[in-house]
């Protein structure tokens, strides 16, 4: 499942990488660090890979998730740190939502 | 503009609504249109969808469908709106909600889901549709009128957020039109209004479209977060 998401989250980096500052020749890895200290991404390319990591999710791997909102913003560590800690957070997303 | 041009118009089921689908239509663009009840005519290239624009699961498979058939949307014009004309003190609190819901979530969540297809492409028009009651703070428009006005602060907000992505965001301000929302509004109230501004006249939807056309046009790239107000209303 974890491999899958970060598969997503690949796609969504090359989807957005002609239009977000910063992407454009990025190697991708689990541990690149997205936003934050050291972040490649500024508060809009951030809410640009958002959408398109939503909008891939559903249509790859038909997952309805909201990303963005207060329960990720109340995270000990923020989910849009590096693409590991965000496919995590989609995890647990998807693992609540199951559950509920 | 070209033939792909894709143009999602709410409220078309009647009135200025129906009218901008057979403008549009006429001008070669695809359009899709939505309204609670099914449209009463057909085009080859216009789609309708039976929906509550403030329904967000709704909402959202609409445009779903919209990406997976078209992968793009150029144009959004969020004409959809409800009216109330009431006193405050006597307008019941499910009347504030239906107008609240309709005229400012049904907005906010269309232009929420529509910039999210136009950014992919990086080009966007939202034009949403206020009211001269804003400006003119009318008696008797108290819920219907802080509806438009949190739309028009909507609008303004979005047009700073979206202008990186190349999303322009206006807001029209129609003066009363001859349509199904103003029916039941006394003559003496609608004439007061009418006296109230520059020209004096009824709007017509060939003014709406006037603006709409202009909002839409590729020289119009440099205008967002604007209100254009109709009959000199200022």
């Amino acid at each position: 499942m974890k491999s899958k998401v970060i598969e997503v989250i690949y796609k969504s980096i090359d989807d957005i990488k002609d239009t977000v500052s910063n992407m454009k020749d990025v190697n991708k890895s689990k541990d690149m660090v997205l936003f934050g200290n050291k972040g490649l991404l500024d508060s809009l390319g951030l809410v640009t890979l958002v959408v398109s990591v939503e909008q891939n999710l559903q249509e790859q791997l038909d997952i309805s998730v909201t990303l963005a909102d207060e329960k990720a913003m109340s995270q000990q560590v923020s989910p849009f740190k590096t693409i590991d800690t965000l496919a995590e957070y989609i995890i647990k997303l998807v693992e609540d939502k199951n559950y509920a | 503009m070209h033939k792909d041009t894709t143009v999602l118009i709410t409220g078309t089921r009647k009135g200025i609504g129906k009218y901008l689908v057979e403008h549009y239509i006429n001008k070669g663009f695809r359009v899709i249109g939505c309204s609670r009840n099914k449209a009463d005519y057909e085009f080859e290239k216009y789609k309708h969808y039976c929906l509550d624009i403030s329904d967000e699961t709704s909402v959202k498979n609409m445009f779903m469908e919209i990406n997976k058939k078209y992968n793009r949307l150029d144009i959004l014009i969020n004409n959809a709106g409800v009216a109330s004309m009431n006193h405050s003190l006597l307008t019941p609190l499910k009347t504030a909600h239906k107008i609240i819901d309709t005229n400012l979530i049904g907005t906010f969540l269309f232009c929420r889901e529509a910039a999210r297809l136009m950014q992919r492409n990086k080009f966007g028009r939202i034009i949403n549709f206020v009211t001269v009651a804003v400006p003119l703070k009318l008696a008797g428009e108290a819920i219907y009128s802080a509806s438009k006005a949190a739309v028009l602060n909507l609008t303004q907000i979005m047009a700073k957020e979206l202008g990186d992505m190349n999303i322009t965001v206006n807001a029209i301000g129609p003066t009363p039109v001859k349509t199904d929302l103003i029916r039941s509004i006394p003559k003496p109230k609608i004439d007061n209004l009418i006296n109230s501004q520059s020209i004096r006249r009824f709007g017509t939807f060939e003014d709406i479209s006037n603006i709409t056309d202009f909002f839409i046009k590729s020289e119009s790239d440099f205008i967002t977060g604007q209100v254009l107000y109709l009959g000199g209303v200022t």
